[in-house]
C-alpha cells in the first residue's frame, strides 16, 4: 500500500434483514456482498450498474452512515471496522458525499452560507468570521456569486444546487468525495458544467472519487478505473479503457451494447437481455446473472463464479475464465 | 396529408405572477409510418406541446395555434365529446412515470378491458381475450396470470409495458411517448425502445418521441425537432442533425455530450434556459451562444427554411457561422 | 468556463420580508381568513387595553340594575349596552374583561401542548425502536377517550381552577402534536439533506432540533391555530361544568353557568358570552385554515 491510496476495501458486504410479516422469518438481503477495490488520490473509480446493484449501499458503507456486516474498509490508511467513536468522528471529515437529486439534498429552511459553514461549525473551533471567509472563498471556486451567501435553496436552478452541494461536500476538506449519481439530474447542458468543475476539483485538491453512476457514457468521460456490478456482487473490474475497449463479462457487454450512443451512424449491434432483474431477496442460485446471460451454461447455476484476473482486468464468469467451456458452450 | 399537422402553437400558463409562455409558436407535422423525436431540455416546452395536442393541459393554460389538425380535422375548438373519441382511440399516450400512470387500486386486467369498453365495442370474454393478446404483444409472459396482477406486483419495465398496451389496444394512429425510458434501468429502456419501433413498424402508426436524451434520439427517430425555452430552434433528419448542426443550440449540445469528448473538460454551455422572468429580448440562446451579437440581443431570429428551419441570424453550415460578422463584433 | 454559470449579477430579492410577502400572497387569497385574521386581531386589543376599553370595572356591582336588558329593549340603559346580569354587573364589561382569558388560556395550553408533544414527537420519530412503540400506544389511549370527558377526570383529580383546567387540556391536545411531528420528522428523516448533515458530522441534538425541526413547522403551526380555538372551547366548557374558573371571574364560560337559570328572563345573559365564543373561536377557525392554505406545500398552486 502506498500513501497515495486513500481508500482500500476487502470482501466488504452489507446484509439487511427483512421482514417478510409477524409469523415468517425475516429474509436476508445482500444488499452488498464480497466487493474489494482502491481508490487513489486523485483518481476516479466509477461504480456501474442497475437498480438494485448495490452501488448505493457501496456510498452508504464508505461515508459510514452505515457499518458494514462484514469486510473490512481503510480510509485514510485507517480501518473503520472496529475504530472508536473519536477515529470514526475524525475519520468522517474525510469522506464526503454528493447526491443524486438536487432538490433533495439541500435543507429548504438553510441558507447557503450557513449550509457551507455547519460543516466548520460542529467540527472545528474555527471563529465566525473565520467560517464565514472559508465559505465565501468555496463559494467562489465552485461558481457561485456572492450575493448567494444569502439565499434559500429553492431560489436555485438544478444545476446551481449541485454546486452547491459540492462546495458543502469540499468545506472539510475531505480525501475522498463520493459522488452518488451527480449529474443523472441534469440537463445535457448543465450536466457538462457539473462534470467540468469536478474534474476541476480534483485536478486542484488531488481529491479520489467514488464516482457512482448507471451513464455509461458520463463513467467513460470521467473514471479512471471502473466496476461493474449486478446484485449486490462486482461482475467485472479493471481500468476504464479495458472495460469500455474489451469488455469480458457478458453483462458488462450487454450494459455497453444497450447504452444509446448520440452517433445515427453507428452500427447497432445491441445485446438485448432477457428478461428482468431479479429479486435481491431471493437470487438465483449460482451466478446471479445465469438467467438473463446468453453464455450460461452448466456450471453457472450451480457455482459461484470467483473474481479471477483475466487478461487486465478481474472478471467473474465461468464462461470467461475458462475459455474451454465457451468454446463447449457456443 | 400529415397525421398531425401543427403550426404556430402558443401554450401559456397564467400563474400568480402574470403569463407564462411554455411554447413559443412551434410548428411541425408528423407522418403515418413516421418516427419524429422532440428533443430539449427542461423548460423546453417538449411535453406541455404535446399534452396540448391531447387536451390535458389544466384550466390555467390558454392554447392557441393557427392550426392543430389530426387528419385534416381542427382539434382545437372541437367539442369536448367530438375530441374525447379521437384521444384514447386514434391518438395514444404513454407518460415517463409508469409506476404513476397506473391506477395501484385495479389490477392490470381491469385497466386493460376499461380502455377497450369506452371506445371498441366488445363484449366481455372478447375484450378478456384481447387484453391477454396485447399483453403477449408487448412482450409480457404469461399474460393470463398477469391480468390479475396489480401495478406494484410489476416492475417499472413491466408497468411500461403495461401502459404501451394500454396504448395500443385501440390501434391508435399516433402514438406519443413523453420520456417513455427515462425512469428505467439502461438494458430495460432498450428492450421498451426496441419494443416500442417494433410495434410502430408493424401497426404503420406516427410515433412521437419526447426525450432530453441525445442517444435515444440518435437510435430511434428518423426525424428530429430541437426545442429550445418554448422555441423550435431546428429541425432535420437525424443522421444530418448529428452530422451538421445549423443552430449554435444544437451544435452546442451536441458537443457538451460527454462520449463526444476529446478532451479532459467539456465544452459546455454556459449559464441556463430562461425563466418566466430572465426571458431575453430577441434570440431566446443568444445569453448562452457564442456566436452572438448585438442584432442578436435585439432582434428575433428568422426561421432559416433551407437550414433545417434553424431559428437563427446566423446559422451554421459547414462549421461556418453564415453572414456572422466576425468574433470582434461577437464578444 | 465552469464559473460561466454565474456572471450575470443576480439581483432577486432575499430575506425574511420576501418570505413574509409571498406568504401574505397565498393567505390574503382567503377571504374568511382575512376576516378571521381581523376578528382575532380586534379581540387582542380588547383584551390589551380592557382597562381603557371597557366603561366599568369587571366585579363592580349596580344595585340599581339588576338584569337590565340591552340598550335596544325597553328597559335598556345606555350605562349598559348589553345589559347587567343577576348582581348587576356590565356583561360588555365582563365580555371584554374575559377575552383576557380567553387568550390567556389559548395561549398557555398551546404553548404547554406545542412544546411538550413537538419534544415527544421529535424524540420518537427520531429514534424510532421500542420507545417509540410504547409512546405511541400510550398516545393512543389518550386519544381513545373522549377528550372532555379525559380532562374532565383530569381536573377532578386535581381540583377544579383555571390553572387546572388549563393543564388538563394541555394533556389532552399534546397527542396530536406528537403524532403530527413524528410523522413529519419520518418523512424528513429520509431526505437527502438529512444524510448529508449526519456525513458532515451535525450531532444528534443538533440534527433534530435545527435541520429537522424547522423542516417539519408549517403542519404544527396550522395545528397550533386550530387548537388554540379548542383550548378556548374547551375552557368554557370546563368553565360551564364548573370545573374550570371559578365565579365571579369573568372568564365566558363560567359567565355561561352563572347565568343557567335566567335563560327564559333574560335572554341576553347566556347570549351574549356564547355569542362571544362563537365568534372568537369562528374567526381563530377561519384564520387556521388560511394558514393551512399558505403554508402547507401540498395544497399549494403555483
Amino acid at each position: 500500500m502506498t500513501a497515495d491510496t486513500v481508500l482500500i476495501a476487502r470482501d466488504l458486504a452489507r446484509h439487511y434483514l427483512v421482514s417478510r410479516g409477524a409469523f415468517r422469518q425475516p429474509a436476508t438481503l445482500k444488499a452488498l456482498d464480497g466487493a474489494g477495490f482502491t481508490v487513489k488520490r486523485g483518481r476516479t473509480l466509477a461504480v456501474v450498474g442497475e437498480s438494485g446493484c448495490g452501488k448505493s449501499t457501496l456510498a452508504r458503507l464508505v461515508t459510514m452512515i452505515e457499518p458494514p456486516t462484514a469486510g473490512s474498509l481503510q480510509i485514510s490508511g485507517h480501518e473503520i471496522v472496529g475504530a472508536s467513536s473519536d477515529t470514526l468522528k475524525k475519520l468522517r471529515s474525510k469522506v464526503q458525499i454528493v447526491f443524486q437529486n438536487p432538490y433533495g439534498s439541500l435543507n429548504p429552511r438553510q441558507k447557503i452560507g450557513h449550509a457551507l459553514e455547519e460543516p466548520l461549525l460542529v467540527n472545528t473551533t474555527l471563529s465566525a468570521k473565520e467560517r464565514t471567509e472559508r465559505a465565501r472563498a468555496m463559494m467562489a471556486n465552485v461558481g457561485l456569486r456572492p450575493e448567494h451567501y444569502e439565499r434559500y435553496p429553492h431560489m436555485f436552478s438544478g444545476g446551481q444546487r449541485q454546486r452547491i452541494a459540492i462546495a458543502r461536500a469540499l468545506m472539510l476538506d475531505p480525501d475522498i468525495l463520493v459522488l452518488d449519481e451527480p449529474v443523472s439530474a441534469l440537463d445535457v447542458s448543465i450536466q457538462a458544467q457539473v462534470l467540468n468543475l469536478l474534474a476541476d476539483i480534483q485536478e486542484r485538491l488531488n481529491l479520489a472519487f467514488l464516482f457512482i453512476s448507471h451513464d455509461l457514457s458520463v463513467v467513460r468521460h470521467i473514471a479512471n478505473d471502473v466496476m461493474v456490478m449486478y446484485l449486490g456482487r462486482v461482475v467485472e473490474y479493471g481500468s476504464r479503457d479495458d472495460i469500455f475497449r474489451n469488455p469480458q463479462h457478458p453483462y458488462t457487454r450487454a450494459l455497453l451494447s444497450a447504452t444509446p450512443m448520440a452517433d445515427p451512424e453507428r452500427k447497432r449491434e445491441r445485446i438485448v437481455l432477457k428478461g428482468e432483474l431479479p429479486s435481491p431477496l431471493n437470487p438465483p442460485s449460482g451466478c446471479a446473472f445465469n438467467p438473463r446471460c446468453p453464455l450460461a451454461f452448466e456450471p453457472c447455476p450451480v457455482l459461484r463464479p470467483a473474481l479471477l484476473a483475466h487478461e487486465a482486468s478481474l472478471v467473474a464468469c465461468h464462461a470467461v475464465n475458462k475459455p474451454e467451456a465457451t468454446t463447449k458452450a457456443a | 396529408m400529415a397525421l398531425l399537422d401543427i403550426r404556430n402553437l402558443t401554450v401559456e400558463f397564467k400563474t400568480a405572477s402574470g403569463w407564462f409562455r411554455a411554447v413559443d409558436g412551434v410548428s411541425f407535422k408528423v407522418d403515418a409510418h413516421e418516427v419524429l423525436a422532440i428533443v430539449g431540455e427542461s423548460g423546453s416546452g417538449k411535453s406541455v406541446s404535446m399534452l396540448a395536442v391531447m387536451g390535458l393541459l389544466p384550466w390555467t393554460a390558454t392554447v392557441t395555434a393557427d392550426r392543430l389538425q389530426f387528419e385534416g380535422r381542427e382539434l382545437l375548438g372541437m367539442s369536448k365529446r367530438e375530441r374525447r373519441k379521437i384521444i384514447g382511440k386514434d391518438i395514444a399516450m404513454i407518460f415517463q412515470e409508469p409506476m404513476s400512470s397506473l391506477n395501484p387500486c385495479f389490477n392490470v386486467g381491469y385497466q386493460l378491458t376499461e380502455a377497450l369498453k369506452t371506445h371498441l365495442d366488445m363484449d366481455k370474454a372478447e375484450r378478456r381475450k384481447r387484453a391477454i393478446e396485447l399483453l403477449s404483444e408487448v412482450g409480457i409472459p404469461a399474460p393470463e396470470t398477469r391480468l390479475n396482477s396489480f401495478p406494484h406486483q410489476l416492475s417499472g419495465g413491466m408497468n411500461q409495458r403495461v401502459m404501451i398496451a394500454m396504448a395500443i389496444a385501440c390501434k391508435p394512429k399516433l402514438l406519443i411517448a413523453d420520456e417513455p425510458t427515462t425512469a428505467l434501468d439502461v438494458t430495460i429502456q432498450a428492450q421498451i425502445l426496441d419494443l416500442l419501433l417494433k410495434l410502430q413498424r408493424e401497426t404503420g402508426m406516427g410515433l412521437v418521441l419526447i426525450t432530453h436524451s441525445m442517444g435515444v434520439v440518435a437510435e430511434t427517430a428518423e426525424r428530429v425537432s430541437v426545442q429550445y425555452a418554448g422555441q423550435k430552434v431546428e429541425e432535420q433528419p437525424v443522421r444530418g442533425l448529428f452530422k451538421e448542426p445549423h443552430h449554435p443550440y444544437t451544435a452546442a449540445l451536441i458537443a457538451a455530450l460527454p462520449e463526444r469528448a476529446h478532451a479532459n473538460r467539456l465544452p459546455s454551455i454556459p449559464g441556463v434556459v430562461p425563466g418566466q422572468f430572465d426571458r431575453p429580448q430577441g434570440c431566446l440562446f443568444s445569453p448562452r451562444c457564442g456566436f452572438a451579437t448585438s442584432l442578436c440581443r435585439v432582434e428575433v431570429p428568422p426561421q432559416q427554411r433551407e437550414l433545417g428551419d434553424a431559428l437563427c441570424h446566423y446559422p451554421l453550415k459547414n462549421g461556418v457561422a453564415l453572414g456572422h460578422p466576425g468574433k470582434g463584433e461577437a464578444a | 468556463m465552469s464559473d460561466a454559470a454565474a456572471t450575470v449579477a443576480d439581483t432577486r430579492k432575499t430575506g425574511r420580508m420576501t418570505l413574509l410577502t409571498e406568504f401574505w400572497r397565498y393567505f390574503s387569497e382567503n377571504r374568511g381568513a382575512v376576516a378571521g385574521l381581523a376578528v382575532f386581531l380586534f379581540v387582542v386589543i380588547l383584551a390589551v387595553f380592557a382597562d381603557v376599553i371597557a366603561p366599568h370595572a369587571p366585579h363592580e356591582q349596580y344595585r340599581d340594575a339588576f338584569l337590565k336588558p340591552p340598550v335596544w329593549q325597553v328597559g335598556g340603559d345606555y350605562r349598559f349596552i348589553l345589559g347587567t346580569d343577576a348582581v348587576g354587573r356590565d356583561i360588555l364589561s365582563r365580555l371584554i374583561y374575559g377575552s383576557r382569558y380567553s387568550l390567556f388560556i389559548g395561549v398557555i395550553v398551546v404553548s404547554i401542548s406545542l412544546t411538550l408533544g413537538v419534544t415527544i414527537g421529535l424524540f420518537t420519530g427520531y429514534f424510532r425502536g421500542p420507545l417509540d412503540n410504547a409512546v405511541m400506544r400510550v398516545m393512543d389511549v389518550f386519544l381513545s377517550f373522549p377528550s372532555l370527558l379525559l380532562a374532565l377526570v383530569l381536573v377532578a383529580l386535581l381540583g377544579p381552577s383555571l390553572t387546572n383546567a388549563m393543564i388538563a387540556i394541555a394533556l389532552i391536545q399534546q397527542p396530536h402534536y406528537v403524532r403530527l411531528t413524528r410523522a413529519a420528522v419520518m418523512s424528513e428523516m429520509v431526505k437527502d439533506y438529512v444524510t448529508a448533515a449526519k456525513v458532515s458530522g451535525v450531532g444528534r441534538l443538533r440534527l433534530m432540533f435545527v435541520t429537522i425541526l424547522p423542516n417539519c413547522m408549517a403542519p404544527l403551526i396550522v395545528q397550533a391555530a386550530l387548537s388554540f380555538s379548542t383550548a378556548i372551547l374547551d375552557a368554557a366548557a370546563l368553565g360551564f361544568l364548573g370545573m374550570g374558573a371559578q365565579p365571579p371571574t369573568p372568564e365566558w364560560g363560567t359567565m355561561l353557568a352563572d347565568s343557567r337559570e335566567f335563560v327564559t328572563r333574560a335572554w341576553w345573559v347566556v347570549t351574549m358570552p356564547g355569542i362571544a365564543i362563537l365568534v372568537t373561536v369562528l374567526a381563530i377557525n377561519l384564520m387556521g385554515d388560511g394558514l393551512r392554505d399558505a403554508l402547507d406545500p401540498r395544497l399549494k398552486r403555483s
